[in-house]
């Protein structure tokens, strides 16, 4: 057998990363913001869409939000942009099919977090009581997923 | 225009009182330092959003996204400079 050529030791990959972010919110205090700043609050963190999937049932509204609210704070965890100064509304929650909820980045957010770094953003929400939950697992290519400069 | 040291100090006590009234911290906020961390004191990131609709509302300005950062409501010193960067003073 002739001996192979010294290619030398196999290429090291990079395992994909993991970002996650958590974030609880109290409904009853969403509840009192929307009623404390009126419109206001909806209009400066929520985009259009999302004040749609909220309003209606006006019953559900608050519970709502907060799952909503949870999941952008969620997010600035993740990809560590709360120092960043990203508009709330940057950060998107869609119902996507099933029920089920995805996130979708726009302007500052979306450009500061890699889309070719990062392969995909999961979004999981839940409540009970007075209580609203949002994780964001997001798995990364390589450690540049977040790029703030 | 340079503030006098009574601006300041008024300045400082309607954010006092806005943190009082919607910061939620664990502390009295009429009583701490402009230099406290107001999230070392309990602030969280939805009284935070409660503090900017209320200084908003207050002093008729609007926080441009870039100042939508955990740095500017940080304490009472850094709210007081970005009021006066939005020309609020």
């Amino acid at each position: 057998m002739s001996p192979q050529p010294d290619s030398g030791p196999p290429p090291v990959r990079a395992a994909p990363q993991v970002r996650s972010g958590i974030d609880i919110v109290q409904i009853s205090r969403i509840d009192e913001s929307l009623k404390r700043f009126g419109g206001r609050f909806a209009r400066r963190l929520f985009t259009l869409r999302e004040r749609a999937d909220s309003d209606q049932p006006s019953v559900l509204a608050p519970q709502r939000y907060a799952l909503r609210f949870a999941a952008k704070e969620a997010a600035l965890k993740a990809f560590d942009l709360a120092h960043e100064g990203i508009n709330w509304r940057d950060i998107e929650v869609v119902p996507s099919e099933g029920g089920r909820c995805s996130l979708q980045l726009h302007g500052k957010a979306a450009r500061l977090v890699d889309p070719t770094a990062t392969s995909h953003i999961c979004l999981s929400l839940s409540h009970d009581g007075d209580y609203a939950v949002a994780l964001v697992v997001a798995t990364c290519r390589d450690a540049r997923a977040v790029d703030p400069h | 225009m340079s503030m006098t040291m009574t601006d300041t100090a008024t300045l400082d006590a309607k954010i006092r009182s806005v943190l009082h009234d919607h910061g939620r911290l664990n502390q009295d906020a009429q009583s701490i330092t402009p230099e406290t961390d107001l999230y070392q004191a309990g602030l969280t990131s939805h009284a935070s959003v409660n503090v900017m609709l209320a200084l908003e509302g207050q002093f008729d300005i609007e926080f441009p996204d870039q100042m939508l950062n955990r740095a500017v409501f940080s304490s009472v010193q850094a709210i007081r400079s970005a009021l006066q960067e939005l020309g609020a003073a």
